[in-house]
């Protein structure tokens, strides 16, 4: 029997402030055991739960693609007991990854569609997952057009700025990004996210899907203006969040109805998540 | 199926040949109420009760144990990597146990054994058991188990079940592991008239009086449940003090911690509960079910329709009662699945 609840040992191989105020950092991670990286074999929109001894476990959404081999990688914000433990820690120090746990964003039916992703602030790592594994020369073309709404306070606040900046210069992928007020030296958009995607998102239609990720006011504004630009419940994409334990849908907390965040989730179509008590 | 009888002359020297084999666990008496335990050498169980005030779903959930051991000490070379505990799980026989709470651990496997993943730590524990269970006369006014898809003298479960006759026990053999125990102590008398059995069986059903409803749940939909007016009014005396949960032999709910002393630590799981707060804050202060009328919603709504949508194998609920007779406010489940079960959706 698999023991569900042992992590797998890792190294952290490489950590880097994420954002100007310093309250994410991404950490690259290497398995101890190599055989270890294939069990974790994982799709973009999976989360994983970050193991710290003598402190405690925090699920986080895995940042990494499954294109990119030979690491894994997350970026965390500073917050609680064991993402200040986290913080402290340096390169070399060993701890446990324990996963790839939840479901994903829904590729088979994803492909042969354009993609319309809204981000904002640090909820851009499973989306950065996505993004990597839809541009890979594998891949691109089994997807129609890609636009990408990402939005921060301000420029350094964004996650992953050098690529963002390298997708923007592609012609396969139309990125969007935006800050809330004007900054020196920022030739993108200005103004709040959803108000943004409202201008430049494409129309919503049977073969287009919007993949919405961010902090709940940013969900709640976009809502309106996917439907504004016709996008039906069952074509918009969330990815939820809970308080999490076991992260395998048994210690009973993440539970919105009978469906559990960990397990039948993370990720939900607007349709499903409209079947349920919005406890989130 | 094949029935023995038990002179409760020969029941001590029965137990004492089954010590060898097996862990010997089963109600004593403490104080004014009785609780499973393991029994010492020389105990015998005792069955003068209506029900164990904590159910006996700690046999495979105890309320705290250890899952994972590590080393914190950097000289060490498997420092920082955490290790599975290795558990006992030699045979162990529990005497004693309710139809009720048998049925319950039934219900609670549908959590720990699911076809993603397997929670080693229970499915050891409770595959090592042997569950012999005492069959019920005497029910008390709390239950309602006949209309919960069990009864008093309900086989679901169980390995063996066992029927008290005054000057000898008639043991009914249920599964292979339960005739393998019987043997073992040395049984092995058949029955003279086993249909004593079900002839006790309907009179002990008929002095259950108290039910609850439940036919209508299923075809209503979660979201006209959970908006229905009456949770304010059901919650209103709610302590949130949890103890509905931990007493309940069908609630599974666990947090996971780390114990850390020193350079040594251990990751522990911990019986948690739906009542308390800290089970869903999120770390930025958010609370998704901030006010009690959130989580006696949730306790209830799981129980009564979350789990019965999800499964398909009736309420998470086998009628013992334990709630409802130490609530310390007096919350009755069965009114509020009457409320439910009869509440009509305005549209």
């Amino acid at each position: 029997m698999i023991n569900p609840y042992v992590p797998y040992p890792v190294r952290i191989d490489d950590i880097q402030i994420a954002t100007e105020d310093k309250s994410l950092k991404t950490f690259k991670f290497v398995f101890l055991n190599k055989s270890d990286e294939e069990k974790f074999a994982y799709k973009a929109g999976q989360f994983a739960e970050l193991s710290i001894p003598g402190k405690g476990e925090i699920p986080i959404g895995i940042a990494s693609s499954p294109v990119e081999k030979g690491f894994v990688m997350f970026t965390v914000f500073k917050a609680g007991v064991v993402t200040s433990h986290l913080h402290n820690m340096k390169v070399g120090d060993i701890m446990g990854i324990r996963g790839p746990l939840g479901n994903w964003y829904p590729w088979d039916i994803l492909e042969g569609k354009n993609i319309f992703i809204i981000g904002g602030g640090f909820a851009f790592t499973t989306l950065r997952s996505s993004i990597v594994y839809m541009l890979d020369p594998a891949n691109r073309k089994k997807f129609g057009t890609i636009d990408v709404v990402y939005g921060a306070r301000t420029p350094g606040m964004l996650l992953y700025k050098d690529e963002l900046i390298a997708w923007g210069k592609r012609d396969d992928i139309r990125m969007h990004l935006t800050i809330d007020r004007e900054a020196p030296d920022w030739k993108y958009h200005v103004g709040m996210g959803p108000n943004i995607a409202e201008k430049v998102g494409p129309k919503g239609d049977d073969n287009t899907y919007a993949i919405a990720c961010g902090p709940p006011i940013m969900i709640k504004f976009t809502l309106p203006v996917l439907e504004k630009l016709g996008f039906s419940h069952d074509h918009i994409i969330l990815s939820l969040e809970n308080r999490m334990k076991c992260g395998i849908g048994m210690c009973g907390r993440c539970n919105i109805g009978k469906e559990l965040v960990c397990k039948d989730g993370p990720v939900f179509t607007l349709a499903e998540i409209n079947q349920t008590p919005r406890e989130y | 199926m094949k029935v023995i009888k038990i002179d409760k002359k020969k029941w001590a020297e029965g137990l004492n040949k089954l010590r060898a084999a097996y862990q010997l666990i089963g109600p004593v008496k403490k104080d004014t109420y009785h609780d499973f335990q393991v029994l010492d050498k020389d105990q015998l169980p005792d069955f003068d009760f209506l029900n164990t005030r904590m159910s006996p779903k700690s046999i495979a959930f105890p309320q705290s144990e250890v899952m994972l051991q590590y080393s914190l000490d950097e000289a060490k070379e498997d420092h920082h990597i955490m290790k599975e505990v290795q558990k006992d799980a030699s045979p162990r026989a529990v005497f004693g146990i309710r139809p009720c709470d048998a049925k319950a651990l039934m219900l609670v496997k549908l959590n720990f054994d699911t076809s993603d993943y397997k929670d080693p730590y229970w499915i050891q524990a409770y595959e090592a058991s042997t569950l012999i269970g005492m069959a019920c006369d005497n029910p008390s006014s709390t239950c309602f188990c006949t209309s919960t898809g069990c009864g008093p003298y309900n086989e679901e479960g169980l390995d063996v079940l066992m029927v008290d006759i005054g000057d000898h026990y008639l043991a009914k053999i249920i599964s292979k592991k339960g005739e393998e125990l019987l043997e073992k102590a040395g049984w092995k008398t058949s029955a003279d008239d086993p249909s004593l059995i079900e002839k006790k069986k309907s009179q002990s059903e008929a002095k259950i009086t108290s039910a609850v409803e439940t036919k209508n749940l299923k075809d209503k939909t979660i979201l006209d449940l959970y908006e229905a007016p009456f949770w304010e009014d059901i919650s209103f005396s709610c302590l949130n003090c949890g103890t509905c949960t931990y007493v309940c032999p069908t609630c599974w709910c666990f947090d996971i911690q780390d114990e850390a002393h020193g350079k040594k630590g251990v990751r522990m799981r911990n019986w948690d509960s739906c009542m308390f707060p800290l089970f869903t804050l999120h770390t930025t202060g958010h609370n998704p079910r901030e006010t009690k009328v959130h989580r006696v919603r949730q306790r209830f709504m799981h129980k009564l329709k979350y789990f019965m949508d999800k499964y398909d194998k009736g309420i998470m609920c086998v009628g013992c009662g334990r709630c409802i007779r130490l609530c310390p406010v007096n919350i009755d489940i069965r009114t509020v699945c009457d409320k439910m079960n009869n509440f009509k959706a305005s549209c």
